[in-house]
């Protein structure tokens, strides 16, 4: 009997689990191979749901469906936390009752979490819509919005969704225009290097549009402190920015399991970039936004992903040579307002070049975000 | 004279693309004591004018870049 066990029920993990009882259906079916998918919580999160909540656009329950629904029924599904991973003895440890998994294969996929305390006066001063209760008082907040300074700041980089910030930014500005407040509504954006994104042609995309809706920027604002008394938030390179509504992307981390087992000293796996298996352990693979990989931390990242895991697991299974591998691909689509986005698509050797925005990408994106529930499945 | 500079602290960023080397040296500094010396290893041509650049900017000091056969050691002092 190979086990194979998948920590973490996201979209790496989901699709992971479907697409390896569908690879490996024969030796599941004769009970050679046991695929375990071991999720802390019931639920399955879609978080690019998130965006559309602070503008009334969507739920935060849109966001959620039961695991159950979207895993294939011969995928183990195991609700409980992983509070230990022994690589030694290749068995992880559940927080409830049950002592141990053993595996063959691990997959870490435990994906990233908002540690806004990094940064003092920040969870008591800032917004976010990178969770549900987050999401949900930064609606509250921008109804209650009638005028002032909108500061919107990346925090924390790495961090989930690199479009996000960006699309954010472009909706509140249009959002106010749709509710004829925007001549009353001052916004400032910040990041934390020399332009606006991380990808040099996202960057350069962002600069005329800031420009021509009026969006001031503060480039290399690396946050330290926010103020929430006084509505001030100050950054390491000594400036200060007065706020009347503070959005900020916060810090991220990757799952305590991580370091403390020494699969990464940062938080995230160190991983090959192109096999996806862990630098300081065997047979363990890490993907989606646990794996220390240079490309974006999104859903598009962890479904690519977890097509190449799934091969190479397989191929291992049946005592072939793995030669599946990931080559950075990744795919965003950026909303450029309220009607209107583009995309990007790049992988490790080719940038992003992205095109102007239109109404037809926009519809394309709320498609997507409707047929998501599928790529969950394994099925697109 | 590079090999006398010592670091407190190095960062290992080779193989990264931008702003992977920056954005980790920024980390590091966030957290350093004053005084520390930071030596940032990046195989990024764009680190050799972006980390000046941010240095200055944040008010540290540039100690030296050493250019070896396939990267760069950037020494940066926190203020």
């Amino acid at each position: 009997m190979t086990r194979i066990v998948i920590v973490g029920g996201g979209t790496g993990g989901t699709v992971l689990a479907n697409r390896l009882v569908e690879n490996l259906d024969h030796e599941v079916e004769a009970g050679e191979v046991e695929v375990t998918l071991v999720n802390d919580s019931p639920d399955h999160v879609y978080k690019p749901t998130f965006l559309y909540v602070p503008f009334g656009k969507k739920t935060t329950d849109d966001a959620v469906r039961p695991l159950a629904d979207l895993v294939d029924r011969r995928v183990d599904l195991e609700i409980n936390r992983v509070v230990d991973i022994d690589t030694d003895a290749k068995a992880v440890e559940l927080q409830d009752g049950r002592d141990t998994l053993s595996y063959d294969h691990l997959v870490l996929a435990t994906g990233a979490k908002l540690v806004p305390d990094e940064i003092p006066g920040l969870v008591e001063g800032g917004h976010h819509f990178y969770g549900p209760e987050g999401a949900e008082q930064l609606r509250d907040a921008l109804a209650d919005f009638d005028g002032g300074h909108l500061v919107l700041s990346v925090v924390g980089v790495p961090h989930m969704c690199p479009a996000a910030p960006v699309e954010f930014t472009l909706m509140a500005d249009e959002w106010f225009r749709q509710r004829g407040i925007r001549d009353e509504v001052e916004i400032t954006y910040t990041y934390p290097i020399m332009r606006l994104h991380g990808l040099e042609s996202v960057s350069n995309w962002m600069e005329p549009r800031f420009e021509a809706r009026d969006i001031h920027t503060e480039t290399f604002f690396n946050a330290e402190a926010v103020d929430p008394e006084a509505g001030v938030i100050s950054s390491m390179e000594g400036e200060e920015l007065d706020y009347d509504l503070l959005v900020a992307i916060p810090p991220h981390a990757g799952d305590d399991l991580i370091a403390d087992s020494g699969l990464g000293e940062d938080g995230w796996v160190a991983v090959d970039r192109h096999t996806l298996e862990a630098d300081h352990a065997e047979d363990v693979y890490a993907m989606g936004d646990a794996a220390d990989v240079p490309t974006s931390k999104a859903g598009s990242v962890a479904h690519y992903e977890a097509d190449v895991v799934a091969d190479r697991i397989a191929s291992e299974v049946r005592g072939q040579l793995p030669t599946a591998t990931f080559d950075g691909k990744t795919v965003c689509f950026i909303e450029a307002g309220m009607d209107e986005a583009t995309f990007v698509e790049f992988d490790y050797e080719h940038s992003p070049d992205p095109r102007d925005e239109s109404r037809p990408v926009h519809w394309a994106k709320l498609a997507y975000n409707e047929s998501y529930w599928l790529t969950a499945r394994g099925l697109l | 004279m590079s090999e006398q500079l010592t670091a407190d602290v190095t960062i290992d960023a080779r193989g990264a693309g931008c702003p992977g080397p920056l954005m980790d040296l920024i980390g590091k500094v966030k957290t350093a004591d004053s005084g520390t010396v930071l030596k940032l290893q990046t195989s990024d041509r764009g680190s050799v004018t972006d980390v000046p650049e941010w240095v200055e900017k944040a008010g540290h000091e540039l100690v030296e870049t050493v250019e070896h056969d396939d990267y760069w050691s950037i020494y940066v002092q926190k203020a």
